[in-house]
């Protein structure tokens, strides 16, 4: 690192007494170098064992990397924290102006414990922290007008980030998110409910100073390089063109999109509900995170006349991408563009996560299809595939939780599963609640065994396209595919590069890059240090008792043919008993 | 290069907000992260609603240069201003002076910044949004 670079401080700051300080810790940073490999770190020294994930004492982490602010692409935060919804590791990731405004403000993590007595927003400028009145914000119906009213209030437009929650995090519902300029989230596992357990209505952090070079010559010329790449690269421009919601018809074509709470792979309205559809349609605006030239956000306009006067029209801009459509659109069968942009919409309002939202409800309607709960059970709210506006019903309904029923649902799939029954179609992992890819085993192992229980981890469904639609493979082989790629992208979450940019940022190129921040890391390094983080990682996950043998497989992955055919059962198994020896073996070495 | 040169904003809505004109403004300047950056991109009211594009207009009659008491601010041929960093003593009357906000300040060096039309960012643009053109 190099001297005078401020990614070694580390802000603390205690909600309860209201007191901040900053340490220098160049220490940690040389070992875990930013984001994944520093945020887990400071979770195993700041979250006690065991420690109740609404305490006080459960820390919220935010860290990023020392490209940040350097070069392009390394805009990420990284959050830790203990996870509500799964009562373990929790880790979550975020673009919008985030990252850029922690680093530039002169930080490399942020840690946040206690908890306030009365609803307050936080305020980093630079090295002060204001503890700003948020009562007036607390229980505000939709989420974007908080935003709007902190925006306003607060100094450095353009430079800062103002990291909110809505309702569902108020509430302390275990899969409320945190949102970041309107369109940004740190969503799954719970964060918004630790801020709303903290009464942290937001945090609002701005920084623009400059950033040391090793060689400025140097620095500049590897930027242009890598800017280049991304400008040019086939992988940037999908980004930008359609954005993720470009999946939609591949998954479709090769039977890896679930369906109606998975009872299908393959969905009839998928052509509506595409990228294409959206694009031809509704893209309204198209926006980037900080220091990214490829801006994948994708916004739809959506224009509406009101119900009671004539030539008046509402229009709300509505982020998409292809895991709300999934788990909003497919998931719930629903092929109406604009019902599912309105149900966006809502699920937007409240702040909950989007794909824990849409698992719950499709587990919900199949739940009432089977006659395992009643219409009356539910309140009298009939929900049925396709239906959106039974649907944003239901939604203010997991806000508001009037009965048993939605109080159920507000907890996870796996949690209202667990009181009413049919756990066997309840999609989750780990108590998360499961990404949009039904694409062979590789796919569920990679939830599984990811360390946060999310698509990204590992990209187990990648592995299934690449290898097994296209060859006889071995349990083995998956799960050594799916520990590698995560172990990777440990180094690319240290650096805080969106993993949209892996194929731009290769081992050699991180490497580089690393160079010009005064880290002298070679591939090999990097690639040992990834290891230890994914390790690290674990090492938490055992010590709250994760136990891998006790985690459930859903029984609807086994019934619903997927892209790579019918998954076997006794295949899985073998998987799981082969990824526990390693991690079992990896563990041993670790504690040497 | 031919002192007519201004930067232009080609098309606004054209841009998402990436801010890499602001890094690059600041790497022309042989530094990185964003003090000192003469270019600001920022929403027009929350990211809904779009983003501005702040930067100098090339004003042939600058107000900024008419109230620095230093002296520090000469014309520039083709409009706008050139600074004098060593005459400046940071007063801030520039700042106050451009009602577009288009002084920016380099806050380690207590100085404004202010475009000089150098075109570097536009290179950079991934948007078409920014161009170095004649002034008009």
């Amino acid at each position: 690192m190099l001297p005078g670079d401020t990614l070694c401080n580390v802000l603390y700051i205690d909600l309860g007494k209201k007191s901040y300080r900053i340490e220098k810790r160049p220490a940690l940073f040389e070992a875990g170098i930013g984001g994944a490999g520093v945020a887990i770190r400071l979770l195993a020294e700041e979250c006690p064992a065991g420690c109740d994930p609404f305490s006080p004492d459960n820390p919220v982490v935010f860290a990023v990397g020392p490209l940040t602010g350097l070069f392009p692409l390394a805009s990420k935060t990284v959050a830790m924290f203990k996870s509500p919804l799964s009562g373990n590791l929790g880790e979550s990731h975020c673009g919008g102006r985030s990252a850029v405004a922690i680093r530039l403000a002169g930080y490399g993590a942020m840690v946040i414990k206690g908890a306030s007595e009365t609803p307050i927003y936080l305020a980093v400028h630079g090295d002060k922290v204001y503890f700003r009145n948020a009562a007036t914000l607390w229980g505000m119906d939709n989420l974007f007008t908080a935003g709007q009213i902190i925006r306003g209030r607060e100094p450095s437009p353009g430079t800062r980030t103002i990291m909110r929650i809505g309702r569902a995090g108020e509430k302390m519902i275990p899969f409320a998110g945190v949102t970041t300029e309107t369109y940004r989230h740190f969503g799954r596992l719970g964060l918004g409910a630790v801020f709303g357990s903290k009464k942290l209505k937001a945090v609002v952090v701005s920084g623009a100073r400059s950033l040391p070079t090793k060689d400025v010559k140097e620095y500049r010329k590897i930027y242009e390089q890598i800017h280049k790449a991304a400008v040019e690269s086939e992988v940037m421009r999908k980004y930008h063109d359609l954005g993720t919601a470009e999946n939609v018809l591949p998954l479709n074509v090769i039977g890896g999109l679930p369906t109606r709470n998975l009872k299908d792979s393959r969905f009839e309205g998928a052509e509506t509900m595409s990228g294409e559809s959206f694009a031809g349609k509704y893209l309204g605006r198209r926006l980037a995170c900080s220091h990214c030239p490829v801006g994948c956000i994708h916004i739809a306009a959506l224009r509406e006349p009101d119900e009671r006067e004539a030539f008046f029209y509402k229009t709300s801009m509505i982020c998409y991408d292809y895991e709300p459509i999934y788990a909003l659109g497919t998931m719930l069968g629903i092929s109406d563009p604009e019902g599912f942009l309105k149900l966006m919409h809502k699920v937007e309002t409240t702040g909950l996560d989007v794909m824990s939202t849409g698992v719950v409800l499709a587990w919900a309607t199949e739940a009432l299809e089977r006659g395992l709960i009643t219409e009356e059970t539910m309140g009298w709210l009939r929900l049925s595939w396709g239906d959106y506006k039974a649907y944003i019903e239901a939604v203010e309904k997991i806000v508001e939780q009037p009965n048993d029923f939605f109080k159920a649902l507000a907890g996870g799939v796996e949690h209202a599963s667990a009181i009413y029954g049919g756990s066997e179609f309840a999609l989750s992992y780990g108590g998360n609640e499961m990404a949009g890819y039904h694409t062979g085993p590789a796919a569920h192992l990679g939830l599984l065994l990811g360390a946060r229980h999310s698509h990204l981890d590992n990209a187990g469904y990648s592995v299934d396209q690449k290898i097994v639609m296209k060859k006889q493979t071995t349990p083995r082989e998956i799960v050594d595919r799916i520990f590698e790629e995560e172990q990777w992208r440990q180094v690319l979450s240290s650096l805080v590069i969106c993993f949209f940019a892996r194929g731009i940022y290769t081992p050699e190129v991180v490497s580089e890059t690393l160079g010009s921040a005064g880290f002298a890391l070679s591939p090999d390094e990097l690639s040992s240090i990834g290891k230890k983080i994914h390790f690290e990682k674990y090492a938490f996950k055992f010590r709250e008792g994760f136990k891998l043998q006790e985690e459930r497989l859903p029984g609807r992955i086994f019934e619903t043919m997927s892209s790579a055919g019918r998954i076997d059962a006794d295949f899985m198994k073998q998987a799981v008993e082969y990824a526990e020896s390693v991690l079992g073996a990896a563990g041993a070495e670790e504690s040497k | 290069m031919d002192g007519r040169m201004r930067l232009s904003i080609v098309d606004r809505d054209r841009c998402v907000g990436c801010q890499i004109c602001m890094f690059a403004c600041v790497r022309r300047q042989g530094s990185a992260g964003l003090d000192g950056a003469c270019i600001g991109v920022r929403s027009v009211g929350g990211m809904e609603k779009g983003m501005t594009v702040i930067v100098c207009r090339a004003c042939p009659d600058p107000p900024c240069m008419k109230v620095c008491p230093a002296d520090a601010l000469k014309l520039r041929n083709g409009g706008g201003v050139i600074l004098d960093a060593e005459k400046c003593i940071g007063c801030g009357n520039c700042r106050e002076e451009c009602i577009i906000g288009a002084v920016f300040w380099w806050d380690e060096k207590n100085k404004p910044a202010i475009c000089i039309h150098c075109g570097y960012c536009a290179n950079f643009c991934p948007h078409g949004v920014l161009a170095l053109e004649r002034g008009k």
